[in-house]
């Protein structure tokens, strides 16, 4: 295996874009990390997209996607992981120059989510989990979560208001996002008193619906040191899976899937979790984004809220985690999402991101995951 | 959600009896069924059905529901563990919210929880409602 660098970012605000269809959004993104990556032309497309079949009657992206943006010819296609489709198809196009078969891959990531009201939206999200056992009552993906909130609370002891302050904070950082779809501050109680979605998930606990692009191209090592002087490096990736019903974990608060890619990613980038100066987390509600925490090593388990309500992972602590304003506030076009992640900390290791700095940023790591921490990809970065 | 006789017809057996599967290695259950043993990695797993009686673990009152659930709505989805210790989710009916309790017994029952618009199939499946301690 040979070493992958990230040499081109781009990124599209998340929001309404009632504007712009699949393609056009996707167009703006990838144009802009080929320039930022010097109009270098990709040999491969990968596509991160969750939604496009049963939103967008859209199947075959990759070839439309490259064709659309003056690639056609090259390899092209979609890796779907649920919501965890951006992280894996990073994965899967660093595999692709790590194994030497091209040498500038473009990794884009694309969800379209707002052109249908919530309930259609709400549905189609729900495919993430278990359609037979589960989606067919009804479940939807944030009652879910909201199944391992309450376990977590009651298990560990924590209140409502702690599980309060991850959003809050959030929102902070969004405020200072460009590219954030929620650019506004919460307090504690906006978080409490917002109307419940699945007790005891409120919306303010929940990641919003948001169209969005993100694109990065990667390359090896002989085409990034031609490109630039400090190219960031993709030093380990892990993945990992669990069942995707929730009834037969063996233990249902152990974030299986987030544990071992952490682990694999780990080893192969040779760090630990306290190496790590800066992290985005996959909090698609807030109790995601507690057990990814505790999954990834930072915290000891069920003690993430707690920690997170005494101030830890903040801007100072380390690691830093989601100065971007994480899915909750930044956004998460679902299959988007973990290619946002992975591109805010390409911007942090350069210097470049537009929102809240990190502190002393050396290594990073993004973590995206698929159902209720069913499948879960890391990517660890270093300048 | 599209629903055919045939998809029906196939999942009667976990969707109306609450057949499970048990791993003749290790001995675990498993609802959902898998094909090979998720602990042990054993092939030979045999049919078992699960005792319709357990007790209410975790719910959750789910306001904003998936399209075609509107008439159900609010829906209470319930995490049950069944007697000898199986898991299942699914709705909990014929209860007030406020009655739920942590450890309260409940029972399988066969009800319609789907229909495919208004000429398509309907779905029926297990839901739990309170039940008398053993």
């Amino acid at each position: 295996m040979r070493k992958v660098f990230v040499v081109g970012v781009g990124l599209t605000k998340i929001g309404r874009h009632f504007d712009k269809d699949l393609r056009s959004l996707f167009a703006e993104a990838a144009l802009h990390a080929i320039d930022d990556a010097g109009g270098v032309k990709p040999q491969a497309v990968v596509v991160g997209n969750m939604l496009s079949s049963s939103l967008y009657q859209q199947d075959n992206l990759g070839a439309l996607l490259a064709d659309y943006i003056g690639l056609r010819g090259v390899a092209a296609f979609k890796v779907e992981a649920a919501c965890g489709s951006g992280g894996f198809a990073v994965a899967t196009g660093y595999s692709l120059v790590a194994s030497r078969l091209y040498d500038v891959v473009l990794v884009g990531g694309v969800e379209k989510m707002c052109d249908y009201p919530t309930a259609t939206v709400a549905a189609a999200l729900a495919q993430a989990a278990d359609a037979e056992y589960e989606v067919v009552y009804g479940a939807s993906f944030p009652a879910l979560n909201a199944l391992a909130m309450k376990l977590y609370m009651e298990t560990y002891g924590v209140s409502r208001e702690e599980m309060a302050e991850w959003p809050v904070r959030m929102h902070e950082y969004a405020s200072q996002n460009p590219y954030a779809q929620l650019r506004f501050r919460i307090t504690l109680e906006d978080v409490l008193k917002a109307p419940m979605v699945a007790e005891p998930i409120t919306l303010l606990d929940s990641a919003p619906i948001g169209d969005g692009a993100a694109t990065l191209v990667l390359a090896s090592e002989e085409v990034a040191r031609k490109l630039s002087d400090t190219p960031v490096e993709i030093a380990g990736v892990g993945m990992g899976s669990d069942s995707v019903d929730t009834t037969t974990r063996f233990d249902l608060l152990d974030p299986l899937s987030v544990r071992l890619a952490a682990e694999e990613a780990y080893r192969r980038a040779k760090v630990e979790p306290k190496d790590i100066d800066l992290v985005e987390v996959h909090d698609a509600f807030t109790i995601t984004g507690i057990l990814s925490l505790e999954g990834l090593g930072f915290a000891k388990r069920g003690e993430a809220a707690k920690l997170v309500a005494e101030g830890a992972f903040a801007k100072g602590d380390k690691p830093e985690a989601n100065l971007s304003g994480g899915l909750k506030a930044r956004g998460h076009p679902v299959g988007a999402t973990g290619i946002y992640q992975v591109a805010e900390i390409t911007m942090q290791l350069r210097g470049e991101f537009p929102g809240v700095k990190a502190s002393s940023p050396e290594v990073g790591l993004a973590q995206t995951t698929g159902g209720v921490l069913a499948s879960t990809s890391v990517i660890i970065l270093r300048r | 959600m599209r629903i055919s006789p045939a998809r029906i017809w196939r999942e009667r057996g976990a969707r109306y009896r609450l057949e499970a599967v048990r791993c003749r290695k290790c001995g675990h259950v498993y609802y959902p069924p898998k094909k090979v043993c998720p602990a042990c990695r054993s092939r030979e797993m045999e049919k078992v059905v699960l005792p319709p009686k357990g007790k209410l673990l975790a719910w959750s009152i789910e306001y904003t529901v998936p399209e075609g659930y509107r008439k159900y709505a609010p829906i209470v989805l319930g995490l049950v563990e069944l007697q000898g210790g199986v898991r299942v989710l699914a709705p909990i009916v014929d209860v007030r919210p406020e009655e739920l309790r942590k450890g309260m017994m409940v029972e399988a029952v066969l009800r319609r929880v789907y229909e495919d618009g208004d000429e398509g199939v309907i779905v029926y499946g297990i839901k739990f409602v309170p039940a008398e301690q053993d």
